[in-house]
């Protein structure tokens, strides 16, 4: 019970994206602006990429020569990779080559950065695919069922578990389930390295344990915001409103809580997915499996430049792409900007 | 006849856990006992923490944040509804019992249209057909006076205003037919001028489907239009229970003859005087493209009140941040004691701005939580006279003891003290700084009757010893006959009215100001329909006509 409040009822906190909409920006502006910025936001982190791996230690020549590196012999090689030009420059005509999908080609075995990206690319987009597939439900039905239970042994259970995974490094979860499920039950293979020619069925078979890393390292995060996501509008007025007309408890969750609650566990699983995107390096490397990460890794240690700069860019671009759908979703979601008044 | 509701020896607890870990068992209403019969209505009232709300709730079997119901029957129709199972108790929300929320704009959801959700119980419970319930809504829609009736319902919440989320809300809690309709505050959060509007409709609505109906407020004038009976509430305890008429005619207790003479206080205005404090000449203020004030001139008599009233979005606010240099002005002066001021507030000196001091409407958010007392009303002291020591809580222990309270609250922190003891801080605070002018923006609006009513005295009281001016921003006419010696009316950005307040508040009145003082509830019966009829007759004010709509 307050007593009198001067602000009339339909002074509510207005989001930005409806201010902007407010001002005369129609829907489909505000999702064009929302790409727009992630096309520029990649020309920014395409800068980043390229510029911080010139700033790398070492070089390339030296790594490649070892012992038989003279100062003539590394000049010959600079030369001939054009790093003698200079750094505007390269990273000009680097940048329009990727333009028309020309990633360049490797220095270490000449081999195109393009085509090998997109195979491995592939290899990786299985591994997290299948892991968000199995991550997703299960972190919705998991939050659902902890506010459901809020609160009681069922939640408690819940936050306990998931608590413990996210603090665990996704290596060493890696490395618990190898000790256990491989050396221990002799159940799954290891190293999960899959081969062209392998069918489906194989593939899936042998990815079993990378999977399972990264749905424990991303499943906590996604479950708890889950939860507190629904909790929020739980919490909020119209769903008191829709328990004191005697609805069912699954009838106000689902009609009354649900849609109001997509915003922002949409904008958790863009987040998580882009973390799962990333996260994969380091699960496939402890894995041995040939994916982009890995390519990635065996890049930077031998300075192969135009490998490590396309990879970084293709990892910027999943991450700005999946956060630009989930701020997209969110905008979409909001009755206000669907039906301006 | 049975009585629809019927409250039997009503006892409420919550059980606090203390931070300790320990659990204390907290008695929110204690034997409380009333009947309301069909197509009658009770008006619950008090101040915060009166148990209004609670006891509201519990008619629909509902406690908020583990609220229980301890002992005592609650009959609906003879049957009670305390002792029902989870299952029984939704077969009664939203069919038998329904309930209006202080803020229709909260308790609407933003996802869905207002029809669905109006008619959503009835089908649900199944007591009609989809058809058969859009039609009802149309029909309720209709007669709480909301635009297109038919097409009303197509509606987002967030495309309609205040003023008709409130009644579509009522419109939500009628669609099922229910038996008994309970009312939480449903007009404090409007203007006035909106109030009275819905207001009449909820009287007529009532009257059409001979419901029976809770109506809870803590503002005795609004419950003496709508209301057959009244109970007056204070800490979960009956104070008084009767007619309507016996208890604003003839009140037993102390306390609702406190409530009921609250309003009657008036200051006899001081004599017009040519030694301004305050002069604003032409002003324009607004931000970015957008002007919210237009050409305001103002004057303020040194020692004397000037009284600035208008509803929501007036500019009024906006007003006291142009004078305190927060906000400069596009165009026009402030000038103070006969020199103009330094538009912006960085350029004022600081002898300047040590002048002018301000009191707000949340004291609350106004002081740091993580300071003492004598930390926050010594701050002015060190900033404008550099007191330190002894000297500064000395003079701390003094200013506590013009508003009234004692040096016992040196060290206490801003969540230990009451609303009201919050707000006398903040006073002491402004009057720390030795100023010749207080800002007072709806100092308040946000306290209960008679704790607000403590808070105009002592203003006064200061006033007098002091002889500081006021420049005190409301929406509340019976504050401005209590305290003002002028008045400005404000209106979408624009001084309507200015005078000294004899004058302002007698007739010949322009049609603003004429709407805003009738929309005023009296603390007397048969109030609303007078004023009702009264402006069926005159021509309506065609921007208080979009105001309605809009606001």
């Amino acid at each position: 019970m307050t007593s009198s409040i001067e602000e009339p009822a339909s002074v509510r906190p207005v989001p930005s994206a409806v201010r902007q909409a407010r001002r005369g920006n129609s829907l489909g502006r505000l999702v064009a602006r929302r790409i727009l910025l992630g096309f520029g936001l990649l020309i920014a982190a395409s800068m980043l990429i390229f510029g911080g791996v010139e700033a790398l230690p070492g070089d390339f020549a030296s790594t490649y020569l070892g012992q038989d590196a003279t100062p003539q012999a590394i000049a010959n090689i600079r030369e001939e990779l054009g790093l003698d030009r200079p750094m505007a420059e390269r990273y000009l005509s680097w940048l329009g080559g990727i333009a028309q999908g020309d990633f360049g080609t490797s220095w270490s075995n000449r081999n195109s950065v393009g085509d090998q990206i997109w195979k491995r690319l592939g290899n990786s987009l299985l591994l997290a695919g299948v892991a968000a597939l199995i991550a997703i439900p299960l972190a919705l039905a998991l939050g659902m069922v902890a506010v459901l239970y809020r609160n009681r042994i069922p939640d408690r259970v819940i936050s306990l578990l998931s608590l413990a995974a996210i603090s665990l490094p996704e290596f060493f979860i890696g490395y618990l389930l190898i000790q256990f499920f491989t050396v221990q039950l002799g159940f799954a293979s290891f190293p999960a390295t899959v081969y062209d020619g392998m069918g489906l069925g194989e593939r899936l078979a042998t990815i079993v344990l990378p999977v399972m890393t990264l749905v424990i390292v991303v499943l906590a995060h996604m479950m708890r915001m889950t939860r507190s996501a629904i909790m929020n509008v739980m919490s909020s007025p119209y769903v008191e409103t829709a328990e004191l007309k005697g609805l069912s408890a699954l009838r106000i969750i689902a009609e009354h809580a649900a849609p109001n609650a997509v915003a922002p566990v949409v904008t958790v699983i863009a987040l998580n997915l882009a973390a799962l995107v990333v996260g994969v390096v380091v699960v496939e490397v402890v894995f041995v499996y040939p994916g982009i990460g890995q390519y990635m890794v065996d890049a930077v240690t031998v300075r192969d430049m135009p490998v490590v700069q396309g990879c970084g860019l293709i990892f910027a671009a999943l991450y700005i792409v999946l956060n630009m759908v989930a701020d997209i979703v969110s905008i979409l979601a909001n009755p206000r900007l669907r039906h301006p008044r | 006849m049975p009585e629809m509701l019927s409250v039997k020896n009503l006892r409420i607890e919550v059980t606090a856990r203390q931070t300790d870990g320990s659990a204390t068992n907290l008695v929110l209403v204690d034997d409380v006992s009333f009947d309301v019969g069909k197509g009658r209505v009770l008006g619950l009232i008090g101040e915060s923490g009166a148990g209004k709300s609670t006891i509201g709730l519990s008619a629909l079997a509902y406690g908020r944040g583990g609220v229980r119901i301890e002992s005592g029957q609650i009959l609906l129709d003879g049957q009670d509804i305390a002792r029902l199972g989870l299952r029984g108790i939704r077969a009664v929300r939203g069919a038998r019992v329904a309930y209006v929320a202080q803020s229709a704009a909260a308790a609407f959801n933003p996802a869905h249209k207002l029809g669905r959700q109006v008619i959503e119980a009835s089908i649900r419970h199944g007591i009609m057909t989809r058809a058969e319930a859009t039609k009802r809504a149309a029909y309720l829609f209709g007669i709480l006076g909301l635009p297109d009736p038919d097409t009303f319902g197509e509606r987002f919440p967030h495309q309609v205003s205040g003023g008709q989320l409130q009644r579509a809300m009522t419109a939500m809690a009628l669609c099922a037919n229910p038996e008994l309709i309970v009312f939480d505050e449903p007009t404090t959060a409007l203007d006035v001028t909106t109030q009275i509007e819905v207001l009449a409709a909820i009287k007529h609505a009532i009257v059409e489907t001979q419901t029976a109906a809770l109506y809870i407020t803590h503002d005795l004038a609004v419950v003496a239009q709508i209301s057959d009976d009244i109970m007056v509430l204070r800490h979960g305890k009956t104070v008084e229970y009767g007619s309507t008429r016996q208890i604003i005619e003839a009140p037993r207790a102390d306390y609702t003859r406190a409530l009921v003479s609250i309003r009657q206080t008036t200051r006899q205005e001081a004599r017009p005087s040519d030694d301004a404090q305050l002069r604003v000449d032409g002003m324009t203020a607004g931000y970015s493209a957008m002007d919210v004030l237009h050409d305001v001139s103002l004057v303020l008599p040194r020692g004397q009140t000037l009284a600035v009233v208008g509803e929501s979005g007036s500019g009024k606010s906006t007003l006291a941040r142009v004078i305190t240099g927060l906000l400069p002005p596009k165009a026009g002066t402030v000038s103070f004691s006969g020199a103009a001021l330094p538009p912006a507030r960085k350029d004022r000196s600081r002898e300047q701005l040590r002048r002018i001091q301000m009191i707000y409407q949340m004291a609350d958010t106004a002081m740091n939580p993580r300071q003492k007392i004598r930390d926050i009303v010594g701050r002015p002291l060190t900033l404008y006279f550099g007191m330190r020591g002894t000297a500064k809580t000395e003079r701390v222990k003094e200013l506590l003891d013009q508003i009234e309270m004692g040096p016992q609250f040196l060290d206490r922190f801003p969540a230990e003290l009451s609303g009201g003891q919050k707000q006398r801080v903040a006073i002491a605070r402004a009057l720390a700084a030795k100023p010749e002018l207080i800002l007072c923006d709806e100092p308040t609006s946000a306290l209960d009757p008679l704790v607000a009513e403590g808070i105009l005295k002592l203003l006064l009281r200061l006033q007098a010893e002091t002889a500081v001016s006021y420049l005190f921003i409301t929406h509340d006419i019976a504050i401005v006959r209590a305290i003002a010696d002028r008045v400005a009316v404000m209106h979408r950005g624009k001084v309507v009215r200015e005078g000294v307040k004899s004058a302002v508040l007698s007739p010949p009145f322009d049609d603003y100001t004429d709407l805003l003082l009738r929309s005023v509830p009296e603390m007397e019966i048969g109030w609303l329909e007078r004023v009702l009829d009264g402006r069926r007759a005159v021509p309506q004010v065609p921007g208080a006509a979009i105001e309605l709509e809009r606001s």
